[in-house]
């Protein structure tokens, strides 16, 4: 029975060289992903329950947790907004240098997050070319949780933008132009027609944005000066315990950023499919 | 509502897309865009529906001027060639849209959007289906939707885009026919565009013909036909047979074979005739002598449709002959006949000719 049902879809398969091919992606994974993860995993099962609880409940983590949580969900936002006006620039509209803006908008993958971080933190500080123009405002960023979050909305932006930018290409003028001899405004015709055809890409862009966010460390630790329970992110505070050999520590604090950051991406996958299968007639 | 566009042209940068065009609509009349794929059919259907701005010209619907009106506020109603329907939403959805999309000072209460646009579902047969998501339609249902949703204002105009162009024939046959019959019933007054000769002539009250950013005639699909007001319009509605050769003394030789051709003046000329209006026969005949073979034997429908060829012909001729006369003459392919015309067209003159060799003897 198992070995008829198994040839049937040995037949069926058309495209050639699926063995060889899922087998060279399974082991680079395993080496490249898996493999430090299990020496993670190696290193929490030197710990027991309660004292990977009292390691991960620190007061200080704890008020990691907060700032990083709070940094990457401000720096997902207004790269939701600021992404999405982004895309709808490079799409929509021609105007001269739109190929340079575009390639500018890969920089941030492109540029060592460090280097960002230092730009960032020079441009910034209290004597830099923006920090000083803000100063006397009453704003400061560096040191604060407005500089962990431009640091990381620095970082993530492109998701948004690459996300959101091929389903707007792809979107009918048509559609538009319906909407429009339907008699709709053009704040309308954007909230009911165009913003839901984008809300998946928007909502996925968004939520790869913020689990970028939450794990980021170059960028940000130069603006974000460390000060503990003030703007001390959870990715320093792994590498505070890396400093210490405290090992298994580090290891309990990187298993929490990894099981959220996981935890996040597999609930996008499962709610782009669901969206995905409603819009192509599905019962969703 | 009447529509009346008087001296419209556009030009996308170099190119001329619009000769400056004047066109009367009644009020109540179902009018056809016919021509080929450029010939500024669906630029003109865009820029009556304020999707495009004319570089000239004007466009009143009724005694309004909607020429500067922006086509949310010119009360039409638009059928996109691909539906364009809202695929997120459900089909109930999409046709209220436009009554939702109304200022609320304006908008009706959702009760009576609710009754409305089931009204209108129920008019395109599609009250079952007012949960269901576009992409769970098939093609002909999602026009229908799209119409539905074109209705759902009770627009002045009603403008159509290619809109069964995307169906296959059996499906847009039968919206064809559902589409006169809502026109009979609701008197919109409407323009269509098309690239299909029967859909133009079939539908329309009067077809407009097309081509190069030219109006060629406009006329009911009647006079199209029979009285086409040069070689374009008689070729673009129909299949045609050219005949070419030196004229002397009335006769047209080319090769071995001549044909009288009565009141042609000397020359090289061109004479065109369709597939109905070749007779065939066994023998030649005084005023003719065109003799030819037959390639390919299509005897489906009503009418056998031939395919004749000749050394002295350029392109082969396509014939269509009855049932009884194509067994009458036992046609087989490869047979040799001989072709005689009821009728020759000419266009190179000022006025359209119509000869009929057999007629005069």
């Amino acid at each position: 029975m198992i070995a008829q049902a198994l040839m049937r879809r040995r037949e069926r398969r058309v495209l050639p060289g699926f063995g060889l091919s899922l087998g060279i992606s399974l082991t680079f994974v395993s080496l490249v992903l898996l493999l430090p993860l299990t020496s993670l995993v190696g290193q929490l099962s030197q710990l027991s329950w309660s004292q990977y609880w009292f390691l991960i409940t620190d007061p200080r983590l704890l008020a990691s947790y907060a700032v990083t949580l709070f940094g990457a969900g401000v720096a997902a936002l207004f790269n939701a907004a600021f992404g999405l006006l982004m895309a709808w620039v490079l799409v929509r509209y021609e105007f001269p240098g739109k190929r340079l803006v575009d390639a500018l908008m890969d920089l941030p993958f492109a540029l060592p997050t460090a280097v960002a971080g230092i730009t960032l933190a020079t441009l910034y500080s209290s004597n830099g070319w923006i920090g000083r123009l803000l100063e006397p405002l009453g704003i400061s960023v560096s040191y604060t949780w407005v500089g962990i979050a431009l640091a990381m909305a620095f970082t993530s932006i492109p998701f948004v933008v690459r996300t959101v930018q091929p389903v707007l290409e792809d979107l009918p003028a048509e559609v538009d132009e319906a909407a429009m001899t339907l008699g709709a405004s053009d704040g309308h015709a954007f909230r009911r027609v165009i913003l839901p055809y984008l809300w998946p890409a928007l909502v996925t862009g968004t939520g790869l944005a913020f689990v970028r966010s939450l794990g980021e460390f170059g960028a940000v630790i130069f603006i974000a000066g460390g000060k503990p329970y003030e703007t001390e992110i959870t990715s320093l505070m792994v590498f505070v315990k890396l400093q210490e050999y405290d090992y298994a520590g580090a290891s309990a604090v990187a298993s929490i950023v990894l099981a959220t950051s996981l935890a996040l991406l597999l609930a996008i996958n499962l709610w782009q499919g669901r969206f995905i299968k409603r819009l192509h007639g599905g019962r969703g | 509502m009447s529509i009346r566009i008087s001296q419209i042209d556009k030009r996308y940068g170099r190119t001329r897309a619009l000769e400056p065009i004047d066109l009367d609509i009644h009020d109540g009349e179902l009018i056809g865009l016919l021509g080929p794929s450029g010939s500024g059919k669906t630029t003109l259907l865009r820029i009556v529906a304020g999707l495009e701005q004319a570089d000239g010209g004007s466009i009143h619907f009724g005694d309004r001027d909607v020429t500067r009106v922006h086509v949310r506020d010119r009360r039409i109603g638009f059928v996109f060639q691909h539906y364009a329907l809202f695929r997120h939403m459900t089909v109930f959805d999409n046709v209220a849209f436009g009554l939702t999309a109304m200022p609320r000072a304006r908008r009706p209460s959702s009760g009576e959007i609710r009754g409305r646009v089931m009204q209108l579902l129920e008019m395109v047969r599609l009250q079952d289906f007012a949960q269901r998501f576009p992409a769970q339609l098939s093609g002909g249902q999602q026009q229908r939707v799209s119409l539905a949703r074109a209705l759902a204002l009770q627009p002045d105009v009603l403008l159509l885009d290619e809109p069964f162009g995307a169906l296959d024939a059996k499906v847009r046959q039968e919206l064809r026919r559902w589409l006169r019959h809502l026109h009979e019933e609701l008197h919109f007054t409407s323009l269509f565009v098309t690239h299909d000769q029967e859909e133009a002539l079939e539908l329309s009250d009067r077809v407009v013909v097309m081509s190069n950013g030219r109006v060629e005639q406009i006329a009911t699909p009647d006079t199209l036909y029979r009285q086409p007001a040069n070689q374009f319009v008689f070729e673009f509605l129909g299949d045609v047979n050219r005949l070419e050769g030196d004229v002397e003394d009335e006769v047209l030789t080319c090769g071995d074979a001549r044909v009288a051709v009565p009141g042609v003046e000397n020359g090289r000329q061109e004479l065109l005739l369709r597939p109905h209006e070749i007779w065939l026969g066994e023998q030649p005949d005084a005023r003719a002598h065109l003799p030819v073979s037959v390639t390919a034997v299509v005897p489906v429908g009503a009418e056998v449709r031939l395919e004749l060829e000749a050394d002295w012909l350029g392109e082969p001729w396509l014939a269509t002959i009855g049932h009884a006369e194509f067994e009458r003459l036992d046609v087989k392919r490869g047979k040799r006949l001989f072709a005689q015309p009821s009728r020759l067209h000419r266009f190179d003159t000022p006025r359209p000719q119509t000869l009929a060799p057999l007629a005069t003897s």
